[in-house]
């Protein structure tokens, strides 16, 4: 049976994290289909179609949709699900919301996070902050997985011809609504799909300070910037920065870690990375034991050094 | 209105978790146990609404091994009123767990029940969003603020990108993110009020529900271990390096 990737957009365009879905949904089963519930989503349901691999996009077009209440959302994937072996969420926010929902209706287990397909029924994930790779085999009829997209190359978004079919919206569950939102402004790369990133720990001391000091590098490099829990709990980086366990977990290309010790929870979301650098003064701290060019030094005079000889 | 929180015990997280080395799973035995970081913020946020005297009762869940009764200790410590431990030997994945908490929420007909966003053992992060779905309750994953106002919840999530306001018919589910709130430092006379609270045993066995696992561990294993790295001089050698040797800039 087909698998069923549910798209995350903002109506316009599909999000990266789809493409990464995509890519393992393929590995579960080639006849990948895609859904993309939204209002006003047309222009996404093409983008979608566009996808190397996606054999079919369900379009569900309804205001129930526009704010992704898991409620709404859950319910539009549960009217699809009969015709499905897999269901696969990106491992994000949104993907996390919903997936478990799903499963549970369908009186199923869900697989989190998955970083590699075995077999159609077969996945590995990591648990206990990356410590540890499971590999777990599912005994369900319907396998409803949330993906890490660090674990999967992206789909090509162009390239495929897939037929756009739009389906039946369900109604608005009445349970929740929307009020409002605050989306920080930023024009860097997205944290989780960067080629780099300049990432600052609790050393950097205040707010002021990691944007006067990690801004300018991270700027240079048109890198992405993150933040270790222990800044962004102190405040000096908002929460959508965190990089760990609980928060983002990225696989960038370059990964620079300034002023962070390196706790296993950081750890969890970052060691992935093809280059780590540390830059840290204290040479016993643990994210020098991951990274493969460590530089002991104040990081107040080693980024500004930093920058002027890029 | 009655709170439920459901709280779990899992290795401290302080703790490297070592992979057994014949690959069934993760050496726990003498290790440090506690409760999952996650549910102490629940249990914060389930006793601060009762302080705010918007609910009467806070009862702490937890299902697991006769050790779980610890863990219900501490809810207590925190301040919640009784703890109901639903006892099983077997391994339970989220699912069960679901249908377990189900259970008792139904018997004691709560209003709000707050959950940890995900326990920092199995990293799942799925128990709150499958009870809500399974007892039809609107859901509010990854809260950082939570007010109740009449017959409704107003909360606050982190999501990718910055945060979200939902406005949510009570009953509902909540799951709790760091940033909720800074869970209390426990006394001792608080913990020594704790043994005298309530604390209710259930054979998970007994109560009907299908707890039969879903996935099959075939093995778990060391990740694989990055190649150490070196030690750069300066500045200059950094850039060099990373021009010349890894090609990233």
């Amino acid at each position: 049976m087909p698998s069923l990737v549910i798209a995350e957009h903002d109506n316009q365009s599909i999000r990266t994290s789809t493409l990464n879905t995509v890519t393992a949904a393929i590995q579960c089963d080639p006849d990948v289909h895609v859904l993309v519930a939204g209002q006003g989503a047309a222009d996404a349901g093409a983008a979608a179609a566009r996808i190397a691999g996606v054999k079919k996009v369900l379009l569900a077009d309804s205001e129930a949709f526009a704010h992704g209440l898991a409620e709404n959302l859950a319910a539009q994937v549960l009217a699809l699900a009969s015709g499905y072996s897999h269901i696969l969420f990106p491992a994000t926010a949104g993907g996390k919301n919903v997936a478990p929902r799903v499963a549970a209706k369908l009186d199923v287990g869900q697989i989190s996070d998955i970083t590699k397909v075995d077999s159609a029924d077969t996945f590995e994930r990591p648990i206990y902050a990356g410590n540890a790779i499971a590999t777990v085999q599912s005994i369900d009829p319907v396998k409803v997985i949330t993906v890490r997209t660090t674990g999967f190359d992206a789909a090509a978004a162009e390239g495929g011809s897939a037929a756009v079919e739009t389906v039946s919206a369900v109604g608005d569950s009445g349970l929740s609504s929307f009020v409002g939102s605050e989306i920080a402004k930023n024009d860097r790369p997205e944290l989780t799909s960067a080629k780099i990133i300049v990432s600052g720990g609790r050393a950097l001391g205040s707010s002021d300070k990691f944007n006067e000091v990690l801004t300018p590098l991270a700027d240079k490099l048109g890198a992405a910037l993150g933040a270790s829990r222990a800044a962004v709990d102190a405040g000096y980086a908002p929460n959508d920065w965190q990089v760990g366990q609980t928060g983002k977990i990225v696989a960038p290309q370059l990964y620079i870690a300034a002023g962070i010790s390196g706790a296993i929870q950081h750890l969890a979301g970052m060691k992935d990375s093809k280059v780590i650098v540390a830059i840290n003064k204290d040479a016993e701290a643990p994210i020098f034991s991951v990274a493969d060019y460590g530089l002991e030094a104040d990081l107040f005079t080693a980024v500004p050094e930093l920058i002027s000889k890029l | 209105m009655k709170i439920l929180v459901a709280v779990k015990r899992v290795l401290d997280y302080n703790v490297k978790a070592r992979v057994k080395s014949d690959g069934s799973g993760v050496d726990l035995a003498n290790q440090k146990l506690s409760m999952n970081p996650f549910d102490e913020i629940a249990c914060e946020e389930a006793v601060r609404l009762k302080e705010a005297g918007v609910a009467s009762e806070v009862i702490a869940v937890s299902c697991g091994p006769a050790g779980c009764q610890e863990t219900l200790r501490t809810a207590m410590a925190i301040g919640a009123d009784r703890g109901v431990l639903v006892e099983s030997e077997a391994v339970l994945e989220p699912l069960a767990v679901a249908k377990l908490v189900k259970h008792v929420a139904e018997k004691e007909g709560v209003q709000l029940a707050i959950f940890g966003k995900q326990a920092i053992d199995d990293d799942a992060g799925q128990a709150g969003q499958m009870f809500a779905g399974l007892m039809g309750w609107g859901q509010a994953t990854f809260a950082s603020k939570v007010k109740i106002e009449g017959d409704y919840a107003l909360v606050t999530r982190e999501i990718d990108g910055g945060l979200e306001n939902l406005k949510l018919k009570l009953p509902v589910a909540v799951t709790t993110d760091l940033r909720l709130n800074e869970p209390r430092f426990i006394t001792l006379p608080n913990i020594m009020k704790a043994k005298k609270k309530p604390l209710e045993l259930l054979k998970a066995a007994d109560l009907g529900v299908d707890l039969a696992p879903r996935t099959t561990t075939l093995r778990v294993e060391e990740p694989a271990a990055r190649k150490a790295g070196i030690k750069v001089a300066d500045v200059a050698d950094l850039v060099k390096r990373l021009k010349e040797e890894a090609k990233v800039l």
